[in-house]
């Protein structure tokens, strides 16, 4: 790790002067559990490092007529017990069921978990000064890619490690963002950015701005959601594949669906073909089967990750039947 | 009543050659341990003594030493798998505030090489005030390499044109040929021959604590804190490099977190240690990280084994042919055993080499080369069975030469309930989930000696016994409680043991599972022969030859009338003022070699994501007389562990294209967690009669063949690579689908 100075940061208008202008100079910290691993391992070294937790009041679940709010620093573990979310907002209590192991959940935070850094092995080896990191190569390519992207790639090959974001964007999340102009929000589809718009990042926050909240409005009455995860290991993985699935179904027709996939692109994966395909229609085994193929008509796997097109093609089908039934 | 005595023959040392002598001591009975049914302790669980201090920290391991003026080492390692060092300045580094010492490839040619043949390889070393200066320093090294070409896949390597790691000699070695009757005529006779390739991938070790020592020199004497598998190892090996005596090196190892065969000796990280602590003039603490541990402190070899094999339409196996090669990285050997694994064939040839690549070194790991081995035999018979149209536990029963194994084979199946597997169709069962039944089997050697133990019984009754083994995690430091208490009929606490010191009587290494059949003989013949001792001395006082005075429940009394009895403090306050010392040594008699074991699994495969999960495994084991049940399971139930992780999770992942290692770390390295654990069911074969056997490697080698016969049985896909990952199981079910 290199050395850096630690600042506790105090109120949020006060962290955009506390940093830089690149990454380098600055980062923000939550829970720490994925920032340390990064320093560790030098793909991040940052000379400033800022203290969030020191700032009263941006741990907090709010429940209204239309939307939950969750605050930046409100702990996956208290994301999980919250009454309104295992009630309404099904697809995220199960994202974050499996994520890491309760420790980690205890300290993470959800917009740190939105937030985290790609888990590529170059990216997080010393060993290996990648595009990502700034370097000249993406040795994803013609290296060992079993775990890199199908969708959306190029030319970094990364996938967006986390659980809580495909339950978000399924969700029709917006997060709040607050920069040295004051604070804007977007919907998450928008936050999220592909590896051709900007090597080094994965969303569209700048390096002197930090995310503040996560709005999610409130489901439709007769929509249900699930999330689907599938990992090489039962106990503490990121996953191989997984579908984040929200739907509205009325009397066996699909009025709405919204399908994002985790662990398969740089960014949350929308399946906008399956979506657009079971809209309208009624749900049957076989058009179940004919989304799950538009889910996976635009994969390009790897030479090693051809088996995750099966998986995202099985889970789409299993999750639509289930949400029908 | 004259004790009954009885000789056995031992061997010590006269000056420095090896001696057969004979000896008397008493006779206990059969097995040596006698009927052990009615005892307080032997063969009775018993918690490890040093529970509570493991789990509230109070016990310190090497990494806890603190001493005054401490300073942190750390190991530069190479940057690239093969390279020449042109030149290396650690100006830079020796300008860190904090740093206090720097060990260059010129200040010991012994240990460092400019010749770097692996990613990882040791080529300086740092010492100083903080963990965190020390790792500033090692980036502050400048070192200017030549790259060289480099392979680190072992069926590249095998081209004769690829890069040749020790840049001498080609990189496959000298075939080994292990070979028995008439391979042309066994396969002529067969009714059936098949042939198949498998694959085993290369293991880390993964014990919890990671190599390293804490070294301390006094003029030419030094003092080392070590995780090791044998204090006396370290020593000799230290003793060695500095050109010193045994006698100026103590080695100590009180609590050690596991080594699974990579931690013998002193090793490259303990010479640099005591090295540059010698430099430094100060103590040095030099820990290696999870990331060093994956790279230069060994691993188990992989195995690529194209086998073939002929049998009898009634499942006689009649010819066995087998050539493998496997890779040890840059030095040590890939062999696995050279007869055909576990069965009876009358007719075979086994060819095997070992490939040279330029990744960190093999060491020895858990039973070497068995489960290899066992993955390939143990599907291929499977393979077989389902050609012949018998059932798996059947064509073992009848190639299987070892009785013990064949009943305990039967013993599984009934437990595990065989019967009820879906044989003959796998892929029968409805929805996505499908389970079945595996079984696999092993043998394992063990056996003891090479230990010697001092007692000292006090005047006062206090009681202390001393021994040169360790405890690596296995609760050998509970067995010398429990044999000593039994003796002489007093509490496991109210023993005084010492272990884990150089300045005790030697011992070997903990290794091969001998550690138990080599340090209780050692114990109870030392106990029993100072009791002996104490009885001679006091039986005048009861009137009565020595052998009729027995020790037990606290007291000393008259086996034939107990009612003439002393508590155990007034019979050794007889002694006076001088203590019984007895110096003793491991006698026969008392441990066995030779263990069969039977694993059987149940798994669940999800069709449509690959994934596989064990959920329940039944291990049946031998280990003749079991000393304390509870670490004997312990054992079992660690190796079938281990045995999972092999089959399912683990593997070190060399990037082809650059050489390093991709997977160095506990995430991307997959150890199995605790929800992956399965339920273990795990039967005794007991034969106390043979005395103690080791159990700690022949637990590991059976499970990942089982584990892959029952997802064969499950859902039809035939998975011949480890390990059995989604993206295998999903390749191996299209390919049945496609037929
Ligand atoms: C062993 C292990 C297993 C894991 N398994 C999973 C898994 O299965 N699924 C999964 O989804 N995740 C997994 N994770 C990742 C884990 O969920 C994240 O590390 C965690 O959610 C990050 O939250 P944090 O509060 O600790 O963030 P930090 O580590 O503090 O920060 C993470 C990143 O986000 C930035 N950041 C944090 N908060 C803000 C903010 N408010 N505004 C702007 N930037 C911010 C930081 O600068 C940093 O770059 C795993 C992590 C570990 C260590
Ligand atoms: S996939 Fe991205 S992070 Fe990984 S090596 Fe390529 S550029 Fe780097």
């Amino acid at each position: 790790m290199q050395n850096f100075t630690y600042v506790n940061a105090t109120s949020i208008e006060q962290v955009p002067s506390l940093l830089g202008r690149s990454w380098d100079d600055a980062v923000v910290m939550a829970g720490g559990t994925d920032l340390l691993g990064e320093m560790k391992d030098f793909a991040a070294v940052p000379r400033r490092v800022v203290n969030l937790k020191s700032i009263e009041g941006l741990d907090y679940i709010r429940q209204d007529d239309a939307a939950l709010s969750i605050g930046a620093l409100t702990t996956l573990t208290d994301v999980l017990n919250h009454d309104a979310v295992s009630k309404d907002y099904t697809v995220l209590n199960q994202a974050v069921s499996v994520i890491a192991s309760p420790q980690i959940r205890n300290m993470a935070t959800l917009a740190g978990n939105i937030l985290q850094r790609p888990r590529c092995w170059y990216y997080r080896s010393e060993d290996f000064p990648c595009l990502k990191k700034g370097g000249a190569r993406c040795y994803a390519v013609g290296g060992v890619n079993t775990y890199h992207a199908i969708f959306g790639s190029g030319p970094s090959y990364i996938v967006h490690p986390s659980d809580a974001a495909p339950a978000l964007m399924a969700l029709g999340a917006t997060v709040k963002i607050h920069g040295p102009r004051g604070g804007n929000e977007v919907v998450l589809d928008d936050f999220f950015t592909l590896p051709e718009m900007n090597i080094r990042r994965e969303n569209i926050l700048r390096p002197n701005e930090i995310v503040t909240e996560l709005t999610i409005p409130k489901p439709e009455a007769n929509s249900k959601g699930m999330y689907l995860k599938v990992r090489e290991r039962d106990s503490i993985d990121f996953a191989l594949v997984s579908l984040a699935a929200q739907m509205t179904v009325v009397n066996g027709t699909c009025e709405r669906a919204s399908l994002v996939f985790g662990g398969v692109a740089p960014v949350p994966w929308r399946a906008i073909e399956a979506e657009r395909y079971l809209q309208g229609r009624r749900i049957t085994e076989s058009r179940a089967e004919s989304a799950a193929e538009a889910a996976v008509e635009d994969a390009k796997p790897m030479p090693h990750n051809g088996y995750k097109v099966e998986i995202a093609k099985n889970l789409v089908r299993q999750a639509v039947m289930a949400l029908a039934a | 009543m004259q004790q009954k005595m009885k000789k056995v023959k031992i061997t010590i040392q006269e000056d420095g050659e090896p001696k057969e002598i004979e000896i008397e001591v008493p006779d206990t009975g059969e097995g040596g341990w006698g009927d052990v049914s009615k005892n307080r302790y032997v063969s009775k669980s018993h918690t490890r003594v040093d529970a509570v201090d493991k789990v509230t920290g109070r016990a310190k391991y090497t990494a806890d030493i603190k001493l005054p003026g401490l300073l942190y080492g750390r190991i530069l390692r190479s940057a690239h798998p093969r390279a020449r060092i042109n030149r290396i300045d650690a100006t830079r580094a020796m300008a860190l505030d904090g740093v206090k010492a720097v060990v260059l490839p010129g200040d010991d040619p012994a240990v460092f090489s400019r010749e770097c043949r692996f990613a990882g390889q040791e080529i300086a070393a740092v010492a100083a005030t903080t963990p965190e200066v020390a790792e500033d320093a090692l980036h502050a090294i400048d070192v200017d390499y030549e790259v060289l070409p480099f392979v680190v896949d072992e069926d590249a390597a095998r081209d004769p044109a690829a890069a040749q790691v020790h840049g001498d000699r080609a990189n496959e070695g000298e075939s080994r040929v292990g070979e028995q009757g008439d391979i042309a005529a066994g396969f002529a006779q067969a009714d059936v021959t098949l042939e198949a390739s498998y694959r085993c991938q290369v293991q880390s070790h993964i014990a919890l604590e990671t190599h390293g020592t804490v070294c301390q020199w006094e003029g030419d004497k030094l003092t080392v804190w070590a995780s090791t598998q044998g204090v006396f190892s370290v020593r000799g090996e230290l003793a060695g490099h500095f050109g010193i005596p045994e006698t100026n090196v103590r080695v100590i190892t009180e609590f050690m977190g596991g080594g699974f065969g990579a931690k013998f000796g002193a090793r490259k990280e303990g010479v640099i240690c005591a090295l540059i602590a010698k430099k430094a003039g100060a103590p040095v603490k030099l820990m290696l990280t999870r990331k060093e541990e994956h790279l230069a402190t060994g691993n188990r070899p992989s195995a690529v084994q194209h086998v073939k094999l002929g049998a009898t339409k009634d499942g006689k196996l009649v010819a066995y042919e087998r050539s493998n090669y496997g890779t040890p990285g840059v030095a040590g050997s890939a062999n696995i055993p050279g007869a055909p694994y576990l069965y009876e064939i009358p007719n075979y040839r086994i060819e095997q080499t070992s490939v040279f690549t330029n990744a960190g070194p093999m060491a020895a790991q858990r039973a070497p080369g068995h489960p290899q081995a066992a993955f390939a035999m143990e599907s291929m018979m499977d393979e077989m069975a389902e050609a012949l149209g018998l059932d798996p536990v059947d064509i073992r029963q009848m190639n299987d030469p070892d009785e013990a194994r064949r009943n305990m084979v039967a013993m599984g199946a009934e437990h595990i309930g065989w019967k009820t597997r879906r044989s003959a169709q796998p892929n029968t069962g409805n929805g996505r989930i499908k389970t079945g039944m595996g079984v696999g089997s092993c043998r394992w050697g063990g056996g003891g000696g090479r230990t010697q133990a001092e007692c000292t019984i006090n005047p006062d009754g206090s009681v202390e016994v001393k021994c040169g083994t360790q405890d690596i995690g296995t609760g050998t430091l509970t067995l010398v409680h429990m044999i000593a208490a039994e003796e002489f009929g007093l509490k496991t606490d109210e023993i005084t043991v010492g272990i884990g010191d150089t300045n005790y009587p030697f011992s070997g290494g903990s290794g091969g599972s001998t550690t138990a059949a080599s340090v209780s003989p050692a114990i109870k013949g030392t106990t029993m022969l100072a009791k002996l001792e104490l009885f001679n001395k006091i039986a005048p006082r009861f009137g009565v030859e020595p052998g009729e005075l027995v020790a037990s429940d606290g007291n000393v009394f008259v086996s034939s009338d107990p009612s003439k009895s002393m508590t155990w403090q007034q019979a050794t306050a007889q002694l006076g003022d001088e203590p019984i010392f007895f110096h003793g040594q491991w006698l026969p008699g008392y441990s066995d070699s030779g263990v069969p074991g039977v694993h059987f699994v149940e798994v669940s495969v999800d069709t449509e994501t690959g994934l596989v999960k064990v959920d329940r495994v039944v291990a049946v084991h031998n280990s003749g007389l079991i000393l304390n049940p509870l670490t004997w399971a312990s054992q079992v139930n660690g190796g079938v562990l281990m045995g999972i992780g092999y089959g399912m999770y683990e593997n070190r992942i060399m990037d082809p294209a650059t050489g390093y290692m991709v997977n160095a770390n506990l995430e991307d390295y997959r150890l199995m967690g605790s929800t992956d654990i399965p339920e273990i069911d795990i039967l005794r074969y007991d034969e106390p009669e043979r005395g103690v056997i080791g159990i700690g490697e022949p637990a590991t080698i059976p499970t990942p063949g089982a584990i892959a016969n029952a997802i064969y049985n499950a859902c039809g896909a035939r998975i011949r690579e480890m390990p059995f990952t989604p993206d295998k199981v999903l390749s191996a079910l299209a390919a049945v689908q496609e037929g």
